[in-house]
Order: structure tokens, then sequence, then C-alpha cells
């Protein structure tokens, strides 16, 4: 394995579970420090997760993580990452650092330095004062804590986080991209991300992948659009309908890509060549009001609307 | 990611092997059964019969202790004969401790991890659901030979060591008690296991093992005695349990359960366990 190994290495994957077929034939190379898996639900991000795991077993295609493929080095993959899963779970009975000691346990580590990481990863995530509690009792925001210091626990190369915010509080969802943040520029973890919230994904990812329908409906390296992505432009109107159309279709002539926005607003991007000033002389040609004008970049829900469009 | 750091710390250390980690379930789950001080003190009764047994032994050879009881070495021969009968009663009386210890510890172990949906952050590991099945097993199993062969084999021992001719002639009781004693305990543990993942809630399982193995050798019964057909048998493991223990002892069996039937009955029944537990203890359940 070397830096430049794919953390996520799919060849037609495809996964069928009883009869019917979830993921269909996904290709992909995904490099980055923290990958967003993004869809709506049903899009088959969990799926792909477990298939990853080792849970569910490929139909057809293959997936390799970090150079390890799926299929024959399952084992050598679980001991790479730490996974977060999406619902509830925990083993009852067991204070939180019992618990999290005997996720390290199993994942190898000598019963010693399991307690130590225990109790790091407890303070870590912020659970401890709440260490010695049963996480039988903790609150929904707690598990979910206890969920990320149980996949932390054993240092893993990657770590899989399915649905992290889940029925999170504002205060606690901050706190819990908080960490996913500082652990992603910690830079000893790849994070792959699984959401169907935008704003944790955007808040926290370098690429992402968006998966419709159990397809992936389009590929985004977030990093390289906000970086390079300069000339889009989003703009406030005042005029009249038939002029707005008008203007609109100058906006094409001037070869501008025109997507629609929300009340009188429109998101365009400039191609190459074709100055600002070329905007307004349009607007004034079909007396048209340019009220605001602002560059931004393509944001990830401009991304996620387009794919989901497509 | 040391406590007053703060941060994320990768683990460079040593791992243990990987073939002795399914030992870690015991341990964990021995530090909650023996929290409770009602099975504390019923697990510590269950070493009453080898006790006895030792006294038994004890007093065979002891001529002082047997002037001050009155008898002779003769007349205990007579009345308590250290032979097969006495290792076969004895490792009966254990394998309904044995029902009883698995009816309290056996709910507890895997119920709990597929209602709290547990089981996908032991399979996310490097822990297979065989490993997973060998350790929740061996929480049964280790506490069940504590109390049959375990303290069978010392007893043999202690018989053969007092009396150096007993041994050879009496290979079979060592081969019974140690086989017999492994039969009923996988027989029980997988019963156990398969009960509790199948229902899912301890208070539950309990029950349905109680019933279940009463039901069953009821059913058998019945369907014995209504129908007259010997194929009901298949259906009473106490009874299966007691015919193969006799056949291996080489003792008279208690009824006239056939030992093929018998042997069908615990074999197949673990079997079945096995099938049932397969098909339950997975990450996810795939609705289909």
């Amino acid at each position: 394995m070397t830096e430049s190994t794919p953390v996520i290495d799919l060849e037609g994957l495809e996964v069928t579970l009883g009869k019917r077929r979830i993921l269909h034939g996904l290709t992909a190379k995904l490099t980055g420090r923290s990958i967003g898996l993004l869809g709506p639900n049903g899009a088959g991000k969990t799926t792909l997760l477990h298939t990853l795991l080792g849970f569910y077993p490929p139909s057809a295609g293959t997936a390799r993580l970090l150079g390890h493929d799926i299929r024959s080095k399952g084992r050598d993959i679980r001991a790479l990452m730490g996974y977060m899963p999406e619902n509830d779970a925990f083993v009852a009975g067991l204070s939180g650092v019992r618990f999290v000691r005997l996720m390290a346990e199993l994942s190898g580590l000598p019963p010693e330095q399991a307690l130590e990481r225990a109790h790091e990863s407890l303070f870590y995530v912020g659970l401890g004062e709440a260490r010695y509690r049963p996480v039988d009792s903790y609150s929904l925001g707690m598990k979910q804590l206890a969920k990320l210091a149980q996949a932390l626990v054993h240092g893993p190369k990657v770590l899989f986080l399915d649905e992290p915010t889940n029925g999170l509080d504002p205060p606690a969802r901050a706190r819990m991209l908080h960490l996913i943040r500082d652990i992603r520029d910690a830079g000893q973890v790849r994070v792959i991300l699984s959401s169907h919230l935008l704003r944790d994904v955007e808040e926290c990812c370098e690429e992402v992948l968006v998966l419709k329908n159990g397809q992936i409906a389009t590929y985004c390296n977030l990093e390289a659009e906000r970086s390079a992505n300069r000339s889009f432009l989003e703009l406030e109107l005042r005029a009249e309908n038939g002029n707005e159309q008008s203007f609109r279709a100058a906006l094409d002539g001037l070869g501008c890509e025109v997507a629609e926005g929300s009340r009188r607003r429109i998101k365009l991007v400039m191609p190459p060549g074709v100055e600002v000033r070329a905007l307004y002389q349009a607007a004034v040609e079909h007396s048209v009001q340019i009220r605001h004008l602002d560059y931004r970049r393509d944001s990830l829900e401009d991304i996620f609307l387009k794919a989901m469009e497509g | 990611m040391a406590v007053f750091e703060r941060n994320y710390r990768p683990y460079a250390g040593t791992l243990t092997p990987e073939k002795r980690r399914f030992l870690i379930l015991p341990r964990y789950a021995y530090s909650d059964v023996f929290k409770s001080r009602l099975f504390a003190i019923f697990f510590a009764l269950c070493f009453g019969v080898p006790v006895a047994g030792l006294l038994i032994i004890y007093l065979h050879h002891n001529l002082s202790a047997l002037k001050f009881l009155g008898l002779t070495a003769e007349k205990l021969n007579e009345i308590l004969p250290i032979d097969a009968q006495l290792f076969w009663r004895g490792m009966s009386l254990q394998s309904g401790l044995c029902f009883i210890i698995t009816l309290f510890v056996g709910p507890a172990l895997v119920a709990p991890d597929l209602r709290n949906n547990g089981l996908p952050l032991y399979l996310a590991r490097p822990f297979s659901r065989t490993e997973y099945v060998l350790g929740k097993l061996c929480v049964l199993a280790i506490l069940m030979s504590l109390v049959t062969w375990v303290p069978g084999l010392l007893l043999w021992g202690f018989q053969a060591y007092l009396e150096p001719n007993w041994a050879t002639a009496n290979l079979q009781i060592a081969s019974a008690l140690f086989f017999g004693s492994w039969i009923w305990i996988l027989f029980l543990s997988l019963f156990a296991l398969a009960i509790s993942a199948w229902v899912k809630w301890k208070p539950v399982a309990r029950i349905a093992l109680f019933m279940m193995f009463f039901v069953g050798q009821a059913f058998g019964h019945a369907v014995r005695g209504i129908l007259g057909l010997s194929f009901g048998k298949l259906f009473d493991a106490s009874g299966a349990s007691a015919t193969v223990w006799a056949s291996l002892f080489g003792v008279r069996p208690p009824d006239d359960h056939p030992l093929t039937l018998a042997w069908i009955t615990m074999i197949g029944g673990c079997l079945v366990f096995l099938w049932l537990l397969k098909t339950r203890l997975r990450a996810y359940e795939v609705v289909r």
C-alpha cells in the first residue's frame, strides 16, 4: 500500500439482497482524506459501507479498501477500520469504559492498553465524566459519542461513519462535526462519512460520491471545486417577466451556463473570456436591473440537486 | 490520544494473537455473571456432589475413618461401590445442575447483543461470526465443564491414585465422563444460544428455554403414549442424554429409550441449533 493507493476502489460493484439489486455496478476511485457518501434515503450508502465491511457479499465486481480486496481480505480490512453504525448499537450491561475496552480488545489490543485507550478515547469524544455510567443509561447524543469512541479506540486507518449526526440537537451536532474535522485534520485516519445531510458532508469532506438508486449519480472533488470554480455567479434581478426571459437568452448567447435560482435569483457559470461588464451591458439592453451580484462557488447543494435532476 | 492532549493518536503497539480473541467474551461474561450473589452461591453448591464423591473415595481407602463410622471396607463396597454406576449417578445429578446454570447464564449471552444491535460492532472488527459463537459457547462450556467432567476426572484420578489397578480396569469411566459431559455441554450451550438468538429478549428466552426443554420431553412422552410411536423420544433430550451416558458408562439405561434415537436427538439437536444460529447471527438482517 502506497500513498497513492485509493482509499476506496470500486470496480463494477454490485450487491443483491434477496431478489433486489441494491448497488448497480459502482465504479470509482476515491483518494481523499475525507470522503462523503451522499444521497437520499435508500440510495445505497449504507449498503455500500456494509459491503466494504464484509457484511454483505458482492454479487458481481469487487471493491478494494486501501488496496485490500473485500472478497479475499475481509479480515485484514476490518483490522484497519473503525465503524460507527447508523442505529443505536451498544453492548448492554457494560459501563462506557468497559464497552469501549471490550471493543478495543476484540480489535487485538492487550487488556492494559485497551483500558488505557478506552479512557483516552472517551475523554477525547467528551464522555470522560460519564465513562463509568452504563451505556444503556446514556442519552442519544452520548450514545453517538460512545459509538465514535469505540470506532476510534484501536487507532484505525479508515473510519466509517454512518449518519453520525442522526438525532443530535444542534450543539451536539456541531460538536460531532468538530470531532470529525479534528480527526480528519490529524491526518492519521481517512474518514468515510455517509450522510443524507448536505451540510455535514460539505463541512467535513474533500471528496463526495453522490449515490442515487444504487448508482453513482455524480462524483465531486469539493476541494478542487472550492479552489477552481471562481466564475460562478449569483445574480438577483428586477425585471418584467418578458425582459427577464430575453436577458436569460442573452446570457445564453454569451455562452453562460444558467441555472434557475429562487426568487428572481439566477446562478450562472461564466465562460472563459467573458467579463462581468458584458452582463451589465446585456442587462441594460434588456431593461433588467441587476440588484445584487455575488461570486460564489458551486455549493454541494447545487451539485447534489443537479445530480438528482439528472 | 492521551487524555491531557485530547487529540487523535493511532495505535502502534502489539496485538494479541487472533486465535485466542474469542476468549475475551467469556472473561467479560463471567465478571457480569458472578456479580449475582445468588448465582455465585448456586455455583459453589454445584461442587457438593464432587465433594461427596471425594469423601466416599476417601472413606473407601481410610480404615480408621471406616472404623470410626462402624463400617468395614467390604460392607462399604457392598453399599456404595466405586464403579461406573456411581460415576454415572454423579454425572446425572451434575447434568441437572448444568441445566440450571444454562437457564441462568444462557439467555443473557446473545439476546442483549441482538436487541441492542451490538452484533455489527463485534463483526466490524477482525472477529468472525464463528469466533463470536465460540466465545459465547465457551461461557457456558467452561462453567459446565467445571461441574461435570473436570471434577469427574479428578475423582477418577484420585481413585486411580489410591488403587493403582483400578484405573486400567475402569478406563471406560474416564472416557464416558469426558465425552458424555461434552455431548451434554454442547447440546445445552447450543440450545441456549439458539433460543437466546431467536427470542432476543432475556426473560422470554429464559422462559422459552425452560418450556421448550420440558415441553419437548412431554411431547415425546405423549407421542409415545398415545400413538405408540417411538420417534416421539426424539424430542426428549434429557431421556436421550441419560441413554447415551448409560451406553458410554456401560450401565443399564434408566428407561427403554432406543440408543440410536438418543444419538440422533443429541447430534441432530446440535446441528439444528447451529443452523438456527447461522441464520440468526448476522450483522444486519436482510429483508427479502
